[in-house]
């Protein structure tokens, strides 16, 4: 038997004398030896992703906490303290700007959990054309910002625009969406709006689809009408789904660039500027340090909000 | 089928149709239409269709830009994608095989690059330092180092739902690491691989602000630049902007039609837990 073709040349009757030993040991009940699983899991396996994840994001990262204290051109750092913060908190359109990030996440998320929980619990009724609708609300999620971006930008044109033609047949003067100060941000978010929320509608259908059949039996014996189940078994049981949800379209939110610089570039002025703008416009500058500041201003509002939401989130989530 | 459902159902149907393919059908129209016709911004069937011309002045414009773009584009994307899947499979399996000390650590620094926004500053200094700003090798590890964090946590839950006794077999018949790992395992991986390949491919053709810090200059422009500074170039001919826009659809549409359920299960792991 020790010359099969197969085999490779090793001395077999003691591999199977050692195997038995493994499989012994496995019997007993801890599997093979930790040292022979360790051997078999190598730590090395973390490093080809890990030394680029190092060196593009976890160095530039923590570097960012130092040159943002500095006058930087990329060649020469002075260290300068603070000046670069008080720069942007003393500059009325960097605030402005850390204000609208604020007002451009929370809006849509909180857009995007109510709607995508309104449509997925729609489709998931059975309805006609279940499957078309499911697509043609997700298909927006798969374009590129700057597609959108750019189409939007024509169908909201003041004059000639597509929507503000639609409200003139009903007798409405349409604003002008993105040149008018007032409304730019608002606009560019219900842009944001339109594009994702076919994500957390998906999301919702998956939390929902989860949901054992049993439940839905069981209140419909007791005579529960539509109301009655989504209040209390659609909605606390979907709770996985609203913080995925919330977390995924906050995180998105606060560090948007691509749609706002394809609609607005942050104008008119500086009316729907965000953070992330201001960090390409420092930039594109060269304000290296300023921009680097900012990159540090999102850092802190994008984990003391996300962070310590998520942990709530979590903890709720294992209550239920 | 109840008479509810069906009502609700037209309703929704005729919503749907104005909210979400009204833009489409225009971005359609457009791109067929003269450029004259185009400017007026009608919502209307074009006088002649011209989506052949469009499409090859399109193609023609400034010295072939766009065919060069595509090329870029899908260089980027398939090298940085195969990078992820890669890299990110071996650090899924370690992480959810292997018991250490340094589990925690390197679970933090994963959820870390779902949560923290790159510093983009100090990432074009790195670059330059190494000599990659402004190539596409520096713009694919760029793409993969950000893109790293979901992979390897989407990898990990599916790789926790292959049972051990597998590696066991394998180990007890003389496997090294490697061959365990790549013969083994890698193969069994394969309908979350392609799930994050056809989620990270789309992420990663669609990119903006990336390739708009990392690699910017007309010579190795991606799709969305040279979509975004086509704008600027074109600002009446709007009938070539939307064959772009149309043209740079394309794609991610063709994904979505063969790989509707990979997509899905992709972008909702995560939304049932427990």
């Amino acid at each position: 038997m020790a010359t099969t073709d197969e085999v490779p040349r090793i001395d077999l009757s003691s591999e199977i004398e050692r195997s038995r030993d493994r499989r012994r040991t496995s019997r007993r009940g801890n599997g093979i030896a930790r040292s022979q699983v360790d051997k078999s899991y190598p730590l090395w396996f973390y490093i080809p992703g890990g030394v680029v994840y190092l060196v593009l994001f976890l160095v530039p990262t923590a570097l960012s906490f130092y040159f943002a204290f500095t006058r930087w051109t990329l060649f020469k750092s002075s260290f300068i303290g603070f000046d670069n913060f008080v720069t942007f908190f003393q500059e009325p359109s960097l605030v402005g700007a850390l204000k609208n990030t604020l007002i451009y996440a929370f809006l849509t998320s909180s857009a995007k959990v109510v709607l995508g929980l309104l449509l997925a619990v729609l489709l998931t009724a059975p309805i006609i054309a279940r499957g078309y609708l499911r697509s043609v609300v997700f298909f927006p999620v798969l374009v590129s910002a700057v597609g959108v971006g750019l189409t939007f930008q024509v169908l909201l044109n003041p004059t000639d625009g597509l929507v503000n033609r639609v409200l003139a047949v009903f007798g409405i003067d349409g604003p002008g969406w993105l040149v008018d100060p007032d409304l730019a941000l608002y606009s560019v978010a219900a842009i944001d709006i339109w594009k994702g929320v076919g994500l957390a509608t998906l999301i919702y259908i998956a939390g929902i689809v989860a949901i054992p059949p049993e439940y839905f039996e069981a209140a419909r014996v007791d005579g529960a009408g539509p109301w009655h189940i989504f209040r209390s078994i659609i909605l606390p049981l979907s709770f996985p789904a609203t913080s995925t949800v919330i977390i995924l379209s906050l995180i998105g939110g606060l560090r948007s660039f691509d749609l706002i610089w394809t609609t607005t570039q942050g104008g008119p002025g500086f009316a729907s500027d965000v953070i992330a703008s201001v960090i390409y416009k420092q930039y594109q500058a060269g304000f290296y340090g300023l921009s680097t500041a900012g990159n540090v201003v999102l850092f802190i509002v994008v984990t003391a909000i996300v962070y310590p939401l998520s942990r709530w989130l979590n903890r709720r989530e294992v209550s239920l | 089928m109840k008479p509810g459902g069906l009502i609700g159902g037209a309703t929704a149907v005729l919503l749907s149709v104005v909210v979400f393919l009204v833009p489409f059908a225009f971005i359609v129209l457009q791109a067929m239409k003269g450029k004259q016709e185009a400017a007026l911004l009608e919502f209307s069937w074009p006088q002649d269709i011209q989506l052949v011309q469009n499409i090859s002045e399109v193609i023609k414009a400034r010295d072939y830009v766009l065919i060069i773009a595509f090329i870029n584009s899908t260089i980027l994307t398939i090298a940085s994608v195969t990078l992820m899947v890669i890299c990110g499979s071996m650090i899924a399996y370690v992480l959810q095989r292997r018991q250490s000390r340094i589990n925690p650590l390197v679970n933090g620094l994963v959820l870390a690059g779902l949560i923290i926004p790159p510093a983009v500053v100090p990432t074009i200094w790195v670059m330059q330092a190494l000599h990659i700003f402004k190539t596409m090798p520096g713009l694919i590890l760029v793409e993969l180092a950000f893109g790293l964090s979901f992979t390897v946590l989407t990898m990990r839950a599916f790789i926790g739902s292959i049972p051990k006794e597998l590696d066991e077999a394998a180990i007890i018949d003389g496997a090294g690491p490697i061959r365990l790992f790549f013969k083994v395992i890698f193969p069994l991986l394969r309908s979350v691989i392609v799930t994050i390949i056809v989620v990270q491919s789309v992420f990663v053709f669609n990119d903006f602000q990336n390739p708009l810090y990392f690699l910017p200059g007309e010579k190795n422009a991606t799709v969305q630049l040279t979509l975004f500074n086509f704008q600027s170039q074109y600002d009446t001919s709007y009938n070539l902007l939307f064959t772009n826009i149309l043209l740079i659809t394309i794609p991610p549409l063709i994904m979505y039609i063969f790989f509707n359920k990979r997509i899905v299960a992709g972008m909702t792991a995560g939304a049932v837990k427990g």
